[in-house]
């Protein structure tokens, strides 16, 4: 019994551990069409619910209701489909690249896919993404070539970062991604001061910050909403709730009340909670959120409910911290598996285009990396020059730099 | 040209840069429609309206995270930390972004933004808001490090550090915001407008990042030193009458090694001055350099005049700070040595 006049200390635990039974009887999920839709330029305090719920738009049926639906035509849910299943073929085949030594390191994103290739349609060519590391579906879906994510990602001699990073910290700024920094939280703060940049400038571009649920801890996560909320800055603020930071539930970067999203109202931001695994609720969202910057309406929050099915990156073994069947038994289901069958119903799409395509995207994710392996793969082939180590540390090089790298004998 | 203290001299080089580029923004604490604690940015906000000069939260980590944000978006953010003391917050920012957003995308992205900050103590400000972190800032690669001693420099680098591509400290060493304190704390302060590096431009010039400055000509012994320092080692040597050469660095970080192993090996004596800790103080890199190029040429061990080891203190200051009676004990010891 414990003494009621002696103190003691809440540690949250997730609901089970290996060997239990998955259970996400906590998660609560609404029907889809159910969560109202609202103006724009709603007051953040009217929508408080909004941050509460989760905003659907495909049924357990494959059907698009309510009023989040509607936005986007076959085409364009077909290119989607296309992108996230390029996106989990890229994944599953570097995975592998990783197991044969050909690059030191990969994360992927199996279950995730829908967040970032949906949001990356609700963005305009100009517009700025500061992501971390689990969002290659922006790449994707803006047509990045995979050879060029590749080279980085085996380090090779045509590697656009020279060999400096860890693999998947690209960088392109022509197709709206900042550089990938592998420090968590850095960037939600620097896409605010990129977004009050456009707006010094009066121009149209906004920006995206992207943050997952465990790093929302991080004091620059708080002061990228004190920043955005003063000066009404054009940036959508995402949060990635995959449940798992590493080992470490999101309960423990939470807290044992609220939502992620609703982090936001306490600084006066509208929030929103969106089903992550459904490619139409997360581009309607976030087209609504990127309305609003761009009519100069301020930052929106908005948390994707999603679940990290694959391992946190290739150095880490899940089973160790969650039950095996974990991933099988959330409730939202997998996001290509459900715009899958959403345009089958539609008529736009049928099991056997599915297995071609399939087939294609495989072929063409080999096809890449063939290319990019003839550029040389970590420890085998062409690599960056050592002569590399010592350029750009600065614009000009200064003397001593220069002096190490004369030592260095370069 | 005009009289100006190192603060309407700071102020004035934003003044100019913002007059000549639209991409300069100064934002920080107080800093907008008061003008800044130290009144640095005193009227910008006015001439320049509140988008370009504004005040910001109190969040370092913020300050320096939006103006990094901004860089990227193409805007050159010239942003005040109130006191150095205050910039911790800010230092996971400043370390793994700004210093490293070119070469972690290989020139995709840059950061071209100034921190400018008080640094030192003499004003009685206690422990937090006397330090000399600029040893914090020589040991990430990446960044630039500038300590300018007097109006003109403080301009001219000030100027410069705006146009720079790269991230650059700004360090202004607070004591010398209204005379060159040469550490006689007992004694009234000359203004700068009785000095001749209170003679400052009104327009437009530069004076490079790197290179440092012979403050005083001499024979016997080599001083380095920067920002307050420089004109405590000029009161020491006066008051020694040792022939010390007295160089300012004014840029930490890139260093003008040249300018220094010059005079050593002209002097064959070198005693290096801050007011920060000694232990893995900037001295320590600026002895070790001197002993690995100058060696054949030094009759006497190179010694070091620091802040102790210890927080900085209140009461105390007086102690603490490496004033002209340390300095001058040391000019002695190297020269009998």
């Amino acid at each position: 019994m414990s003494d009621p006049d002696r103190l003691s200390l809440h540690v949250p635990e997730p609901a089970v551990r290996p060997g239990g039974q998955p259970d996400f009887s906590n998660v609560k999920i609404p029907k889809a069409g159910s969560v109202p839709r609202p103006e724009i330029d709603v007051a953040p305090e009217d929508i408080r619910d909004l941050a509460y719920s989760i905003i659907r738009v495909l049924n357990r049926d494959g059907e698009a209701v309510g009023p989040w639906a509607g936005l986007l035509s076959d085409d364009e849910l077909l290119a989607g489909l296309k992108h996230m299943m390029t996106l989990r073929a890229f994944d599953a085949r570097m995975v592998m690249a990783q197991r044969q030594g050909k690059t030191s390191f990969y994360m992927q994103h199996l279950g995730e896919e829908a967040v970032s290739c949906a949001f990356r349609k609700a963005l305009v060519k100009g517009d700025m993404n500061f992501p971390t590391y689990r969002q290659a579906g922006l790449l994707i879906a803006d047509e990045y070539p995979m050879v060029e994510m590749m080279n980085q990602i085996f380090s090779n001699e045509s590697d656009p970062l020279r060999g400096r990073q860890l693999p998947i910290m690209y960088s392109s700024k022509e197709h709206g991604f900042f550089t990938i920094s592998g420090n968590l939280a850095t960037q939600y703060v620097q896409a605010v001061g990129w977004a009050m940049a456009s707006a010094i400038k009066n121009d149209t571009k906004i920006a995206a910050a992207w943050i997952g649920d465990g790093s929302t801890a991080e004091s620059d996560f708080h002061s990228a909403l004190v920043f955005a909320s003063t000066y009404k800055a054009p940036v959508i603020l995402n949060i990635v709730n995959n449940q798992w930071a590493i080992s470490t539930f999101q309960g423990i970067a939470r807290g044992g009340s609220g939502t992620f999203a609703a982090r936001g109202l306490g600084f006066g931001i509208p929030a929103l909670r969106v089903d992550g695994n459904d490619y139409l609720a997360v581009y309607a969202v976030a087209k609504w959120a990127a309305e609003r910057a761009r009519r100069n309406l301020g930052p929106t929050v908005i948390e994707y409910v999603t679940y990290r099915v694959g391992a946190h990156s290739t150095s880490d073994d899940p089973s160790a911290y969650r039950p095996k069947t974990e991933s099988e038994a959330w409730p939202l289901g997998d996001p290509v598996l459900r715009l899958k069958k959403h345009l089958i119903l539609r008529g736009a799409w049928s099991e056997e285009r599915h297995t071609q395509a399939e087939a294609e995207i495989v072929d063409a994710v080999i096809q890449a990396q063939k290319q990019a392996e003839g550029h040389g793969t970590l420890h085998a082939g062409g690599k960056p020059s050592v002569r590399d180590i010592f350029e750009g540390v600065y614009a000009e090089m200064p003397p001593h730099i220069r002096r190490q790298r004369q030592k260095a004998g370069y | 040209m005009a009289r100006m203290t190192m603060i309407e001299a700071v102020r004035s080089a934003m003044d100019v840069s913002m007059g000549r580029d639209d991409d300069v923004v100064v934002f920080g604490e107080d800093v907008g429609y008061f003008g800044g604690v130290f009144r640095c940015t005193q009227g910008l906000q006015a001439k320049y309206g509140k988008t370009r000069c504004f005040d910001a939260p109190i969040s370092e980590s913020g300050i320096v995270g939006t103006a990094i944000g901004m860089a990227a978006y193409g805007l050159k953010p010239c942003v005040e930390i109130q006191f150095a003391d205050y910039m911790y917050p800010a230092y996971d920012q400043i370390t793994q972004e700004a210093a490293r957003i070119r070469y972690r995308s290989n020139g995709d992205f840059t950061c071209p933004i100034v921190l400018r900050m008080p640094t030192g103590g003499g004003i009685f400000g206690g422990q937090t808001h006397s330090q000399s972190p600029e040893a914090l800032f020589t040991h990430v690669c990446g960044l630039k490090v500038v300590v300018p001693s007097n109006p003109y420099d403080a301009k001219g680098l000030l100027i410069a550090s705006i146009e720079d591509p790269d991230p650059v400290m700004f360090l202004e060493p607070k004591r010398l915001y209204n005379g060159p304190f040469d550490g006689h704390h007992d004694r009234p302060v000359i203004p700068w407008s009785k000095h001749d590096l209170g003679e400052v431009p009104e327009g437009h010039y530069t004076i490079p990042i790197g290179k440092a400055e012979v403050r005083r000509k001499g024979s016997a012994v080599t001083v380095v030193a920067y920002g307050t320092m420089v004109h405590v080692a000029l009161a020491a040597a006066e008051e020694t009458g040792i022939d010390a050469e007295v160089i300012d660095l004014r840029s930490l970080l890139p260093l003008d090694l040249d300018a220094i192993v010059q005079s050593v090996e002209k002097t064959g004596r070198c005693v290096v001055v801050h007011e920060a800790t000694l232990t893995s103080g900037f001295g320590g890199e600026i002895a070790s350099l001197v002993q690995e190029h100058c060696f054949y040429h030094l009759e006497a061990p190179v010694v070091r005049v620091a802040g102790w080891d210890t927080p900085y203190p209140h009461a105390q200051e007086w102690d603490y700070f490496p004033g002209p009676a340390r300095v001058g004990r040391a000019l002695v010891e190297v020269m009998e040595a």
